[in-house]
């Protein structure tokens, strides 16, 4: 017997693995018809999961937490029992950001505490020649591309609720806003920094990879109820998701993966731009520089799909420190909670791995610790948070 | 209803048909203070100027995530909640999701005084989705009679029929291949284009 599923994705490079679970057929052969929806906004994504017009969703993880924390909308307890991605966000500036940032470098252009530090310049003299501030976009209030943008400049001394504007942008927007100036810089995931560095018009400043080593990205969500009622089907969706993020990590399979994710009805844009994501080549700047790094986005290796709970914690403490929420150990508890490395296992028939899975690698800060947020959180400069 | 007892109402919608039809049936209804915001661009300073108490945004605008932004930091307008927030009617909840609008109402509004706006909203929507249908079934109605005149064209050329006989022949091999006759007519073309 056949279980059909309806599930919401937005067209995102790191809904690879369920893309290509449903029409590769691995989805299939766990006895699963799932209908894929391809929504516009994160907003309808997380209103038709938690209203049950959809049984799962591809969901930026912190907005997995906000709803199981009833933050900013309705509560409602998420499960994620499989992780999307690992990092696949890019901050691309616009040419004149870019030139400025450059006059004021002063070492490594791909370390972000150097690139923060002029940035920070570039803010004091846009203020002394009583310029406006600059406008950086970002996706949602509860996103990883807010937290990283925020982690990244507030390293170097910038204030992002201050010194400049940060504001919510829907990624196919974003392209079009960095070209008219309405924004001078964003952080989003792929494939739209490529597409802004095609038309000349951005040039990608880092890969997220450069600000934190692992940063859990998207989650495949289903409603904590309904993953109760339905264990079978929750593991057979694990499975599934697993299998295809294998075929999409194997080299060899990587044009065929970035053709089924370019088609219209999926992502929709070429199949060459996807796979430079898929590869973690990307052009850079519109004059042809590539880059290339072996941690752009991961989509299965490196135990990518296992949900680490210790992400889960470390949004939480981002939400912390710019005033989302407040402090609380329920807090961290339901968070963490949202990530289940359980039914992922379960779903696998293993016990959890020996060793613990790799931490973030901030390139600011110390070590998270997620038994001791407050701690954490101390040892930053800049934040929105009481303690 | 006086002008003071109606609230403030914003439309956000790039269709400016719908947006009118919606409009046309608020201010009916005695909602006189509507505003229709059809530019995304800025959209949130366009609301902070308006100061609403509802916000209306259909489903298939990309910007409702900015509207979303306004419940971190509201600083110019009194802060909206989202409509979903009231799980008590899970009803009109899944009608206007089905309809495809969705509303931020102002913290406070009295549900009462929602509830007639969102019903007049979904079935606004509704009829407007039911228009569309229409007009796109003209359109490939329309799209089909060329089709098949071409197709009709091709077939009087190539086997010598008259126009009625040209026709029967679509006709009978369309309800043969339980295709329609369009799509018959389709085939005929890109056939013979290719044996051009």
């Amino acid at each position: 017997m056949t279980v059909p599923l309806r599930i919401g994705f937005i067209p995102l490079v790191d809904a690879a693995a369920l893309i290509v679970a449903v029409d590769k057929g691995f989805a299939a052969a766990e006895g699963l018809d799932i209908e894929l929806v391809r929504e516009v906004s994160w907003s309808n994504v997380r209103d038709k999961l938690n209203i049950g017009l959809f049984d799962a969703a591809h969901l930026l993880a912190p907005v997995a937490i906000a709803s199981s924390l009833g933050l900013g909308h309705v509560k409602v307890p998420i499960a994620a029992p499989f992780n999307l991605g690992i990092n696949g966000n890019a901050i691309t500036v616009s040419p004149a950001l870019h030139a400025a940032l450059m006059e004021e470098i002063d070492g490594d252009r791909f370390d972000p505490m150097v690139t923060a530090k002029a940035l920070a310049k570039v803010v004091a003299k846009r203020r002394k020649a009583g310029a406006e501030p600059l406008t950086f976009g970002m996706t949602f209030p509860f996103s990883t591309h807010n937290y990283q943008l925020r982690f990244w400049m507030a390293a170097g001394g910038v204030d992002p609720d201050e010194d400049v504007r940060l504001v919510v942008l829907p990624p196919p927007y974003m392209v079009d806003s960095l070209k008219s100036g309405h924004v001078d810089a964003f952080c989003v995931g792929a494939p739209w920094n490529s597409v802004a560095v095609d038309l000349g018009i951005g040039h990608i400043l880092h890969f997220v990879s450069d600000i934190l080593v692992r940063a859990a990205e998207k989650v495949l969500a289903v409603r904590q109820v309904w993953a109760e009622k339905n264990p079978d089907t929750v593991a057979a969706l694990v499975r599934a998701a697993v299998k295809a993020a294998a075929f999409i990590e194997d080299p060899e399979n990587r044009t065929e993966a970035a053709r089924i994710l370019a088609q219209p009805e999926r992502i929709g844009v070429d199949a060459e731009v996807i796979q430079r994501t898929l590869t973690g080549r990307l052009k850079i700047s519109p004059d042809g520089t590539f880059r290339e790094s072996g941690r752009y986005l991961l989509v299965g290796r490196e135990e990518a799909g296992r949900p680490d709970p210790v992400q889960a914690a470390w949004l939480y403490a981002q939400m912390v420190r710019w005033g989302q929420t407040t402090l609380s150990p329920e807090g961290v508890k339901t968070a963490m909670a949202v990530f289940r490395s359980d039914l992922y296992d379960a779903a696998l028939g293993r016990r959890p791995p020996e060793q613990p899975p790799a931490a973030f690698g901030a390139f600011a800060g110390p070590v998270f610790d997620p038994d001791n947020i407050r701690g954490h959180l101390e040892a930053f400069e800049v934040g929105r948070w009481k303690a | 209803m006086s002008a003071e007892q109606s609230p403030k109402i914003v439309i956000v919608d790039e269709s400016p048909i719908r947006a009118a039809i919606l409009q046309e049936g608020l201010r009916e209804a005695g909602f006189t203070q509507v505003v229709h915001i059809s530019e995304m661009q800025s959209l949130l300073a366009r609301i902070y100027a308006v100061d609403p108490e509802i916000i209306l945004i259909d489903l298939e605008n990309p910007s409702r995530d900015v509207l979303e932004a306004m419940f971190q930091v509201s600083r110019a307008v009194k802060r909206p909640i989202a409509m979903f927030v009231d799980q008590s009617d899970s009803a009109s909840i899944q009608a206007s999701v089905e309809a495809g609008v969705s509303a931020y109402i102002v913290d406070g509004l009295k549900k009462e005084r929602i509830k007639p706006i969102l019903d007049l909203c979904v079935s606004r929507f509704n009829a407007f989705a039911k228009l569309q249908e229409e007009l796109e079934r003209t359109k490939s109605q329309l799209e089909d009679r060329k089709v098949i005149e071409r197709a009709k064209g091709i077939l009087m050329k190539v086997k010598g029929l008259t126009e009625d006989e040209a026709y029967v022949l679509l006709r009978s091999t369309a309800m043969r291949e339980k295709k329609k006759i369009g799509e018959i007519a389709q085939s005929i073309i890109t056939a013979s284009e290719m044996l051009k």
